[in-house]
C-alpha cells in the first residue's frame, strides 16, 4: 500500500465515520385521505404547484424518466434540491407532484 | 511496458472505485428506512462512434450515479465514469487501437442546513457556468461533444476537492435567485485530482418569461494565479419544446462562447407522437485566443464551428443522437460525424418497503 492509497482509505474511513455521526433512520410517512371538498383543493393546487417546480427546474436540462420507482421518488426530489438549488418548499411540492 | 503500467493502474482504480461505491452503497442501505428515500442507482449507458477527419472511433460508456439519503438532511453522491474506446491505428496501420478509462467524477456529501442554503464537502463538479455541472451526462447532452469553452474556470480539472454553500436566496412565484459558492484545496491523490481555487454562481431566473442569466466566477490559486469569468442565458418559451442556451467564458489567454437551440414539435399529437419524439438542434460556437500561453484546453488557433444534430427520443429512456459539424480555423476546416443511442436508468438500490 502507497501513501497515496493510505489517504484514500482514511479519507473514506473519516467520511464513512461522519456519516454515522450523522445519520438517523427515519419513520414511514402517513398518508392521510381526505375527502372534503378543501381539502381535494389543496391536494390539487399543491399537484400544480408541483408540476410547476417540475417544467421549470428540471424539464430545462432533461426529460421526465419513465416509470421509476415511487420507493426513490424521494431521493431524486433531495438530489434535485442539492443540484437545482431547489428552495424547502419547491422540494416538497415536487415530492407531492411525483407521489399524489 | 507503458501499456502494462496503463492497465495495471487503471485495474487499481477501478478496484477502489468499485469498494468505494459497494461499500458506501451498503453502508446507506443500513440507515435508510423512509420508503420513498431508498438509496437509488442511475445514470447513463451508450454505444457512441465520432468519426473526426475520416477516422471512426466506436466508444462504449456506463456513468453510475449513486444518491443515497442518510436521516432528512444529508444526501451522499457519487458518478463515475467507465468508458472504453477502439480507435484506428495512425501511420497506415490496419486494425484498432484499444484503451479505457475509469475515475470518479465525484463524491460528496450535501447537508441541508436551512430552507434556503446547502452545505457540500468531498469532491464535487466545479459550478462554474451552466455545463459542467448540469449538461455532462451523456443521457442529458444534446451533443456528445462538450462545447470547445468547456474547460475555461473548470481549474484544469472540472472537479474540486474542498467545501462549497449553495442554494436559492430568494424563490418567489415570479423570481429566483440561486447561488454558490465553493473553495477547491489542491489535491494529487488519484481519483480526486484537484487545484486550488475558489469561486462562485449567482443565477436569476425569471419563471413567468421562463428565462435565466447568470454570472460565474473562480480563481486559479496555485501556480500562475488566473481569473476566469463566465456568463449565461437559458431561455426556454412558455408552452413550446423550444429551448435556447447559450453561454460566454473568458479565461486569461482565450474566451469564446456557444449558443445551443433544440426544438421538438408540440403539433401531430404532442411530445409522445412519432414526430413529436424527433428533436432538431443546433449549436454554434467561437473561440478566440487572446495569447498564445496554451494552459487553457481551447484550441491553439481563433476557431468556429457549427453542430446540426437530429435526435430522436425513443420511450422506455432511450435516445438516438446523431449529429454532423464543420469546424472551420486557420489550421484546417473539418467534419465530425457523430452518432448513438444513449440509455438512462433509474432504480432503487435495494428492495426497501412497499408504499
Amino acid at each position: 500500500m502507497t501513501s497515496r492509497h493510505h489517504l484514500i482509505g482514511s479519507l473514506f474511513l473519516a467520511s464513512v465515520f461522519a456519516l454515522a455521526v450523522t445519520a438517523q433512520p427515519t419513520s414511514a410517512p402517513t398518508d392521510k385521505k381526505s375527502t372534503s371538498s378543501n381539502s381535494r383543493k389543496r391536494v390539487a393546487k399543491t399537484q400544480d404547484e408541483g408540476e410547476r417546480v417540475f417544467q421549470q427546474n428540471c424539464s430545462r436540462c432533461h426529460a421526465s424518466p419513465e416509470g421509476f420507482s415511487p420507493r426513490v421518488s424521494g431521493t431524486i426530489v433531495r438530489h434535485m434540491r442539492v443540484r437545482a438549488s431547489l428552495s424547502q418548499h419547491d422540494e416538497e411540492a415536487l415530492l407531492h407532484f411525483f407521489n399524489p | 511496458m507503458s501499456r502494462t503500467t496503463s492497465n495495471s493502474r487503471s485495474h487499481s482504480s477501478a478496484r477502489y472505485i468499485i469498494c468505494l461505491l459497494v461499500a458506501l452503497g451498503v453502508f446507506v442501505t443500513a440507515y435508510s428506512g423512509l420508503a420513498q428515500d431508498i438509496p437509488l442507482i442511475s445514470g447513463g449507458a451508450g454505444l457512441l462512434t465520432d468519426t473526426n477527419s475520416g477516422n471512426t472511433t466506436y466508444y462504449s460508456i456506463i456513468e453510475p450515479l449513486l444518491a443515497a439519503p442518510l436521516g432528512k438532511k444529508v444526501l451522499v453522491e457519487s458518478r463515475a465514469d467507465l468508458l472504453e474506446s477502439f480507435s484506428p491505428k495512425g501511420g497506415g496501420q490496419s486494425g484498432y487501437n484499444h484503451s479505457h478509462f475509469i475515475g470518479l467524477t465525484f463524491l460528496q456529501g450535501d447537508y441541508l442546513t436551512t430552507l434556503h442554503s446547502t452545505v457540500v464537502g468531498g469532491e464535487f463538479l466545479i459550478p462554474f457556468n451552466t455545463y459542467n455541472e448540469r449538461l455532462t451526462p451523456i443521457w442529458i447532452g444534446n451533443f456528445q461533444d462538450a462545447p470547445l469553452i468547456f474547460p475555461l474556470g473548470l481549474l484544469s480539472s472540472s472537479s474540486g476537492l474542498g467545501g462549497m454553500v449553495r442554494g436559492n436566496a430568494i424563490a418567489r412565484n415570479k423570481y429566483s435567485i440561486n447561488y454558490n459558492y465553493f473553495y477547491s484545496t489542491r489535491s494529487g491523490a488519484e481519483q480526486f485530482t484537484s487545484h486550488r481555487g475558489d469561486g462562485g454562481r449567482v443565477g436569476l431566473y425569471l419563471s413567468e418569461q421562463r428565462l435565466e442569466a447568470g454570472f460565474s466566477y473562480d480563481r486559479l490559486l496555485q501556480g500562475t494565479h488566473e481569473n476566469f469569468y463566465g456568463v449565461y442565458v437559458w431561455w426556454e418559451p412558455k408552452d413550446t419544446a423550444f429551448r435556447l442556451r447559450s453561454e460566454f467564458a473568458r479565461g486569461q489567454h482565450a474566451q469564446g462562447y456557444w449558443v445551443e437551440a433544440d426544438y421538438r414539435t408540440l403539433s401531430f399529437g404532442g411530445l409522445d407522437s412519432i414526430i413529436g419524439r424527433v428533436e432538431s438542434v443546433f449549436r454554434i460556437q467561437q473561440t478566440f485566443r487572446l495569447d498564445t500561453i496554451l494552459s487553457d484546453g481551447l484550441p491553439l488557433v481563433n476557431t468556429q464551428r457549427a453542430d446540426f444534430g437530429l435526435d430522436y427520443n425513443l420511450p422506455h429512456n432511450i435516445r438516438i443522437l446523431t449529429s454532423y459539424a464543420r469546424q472551420f480555423s486557420s489550421t484546417g476546416n473539418h467534419n465530425v460525424w457523430e452518432t448513438g443511442v444513449v440509455y438512462h436508468f433509474v432504480f432503487p438500490s435495494w428492495k426497501g418497503k412497499h408504499l
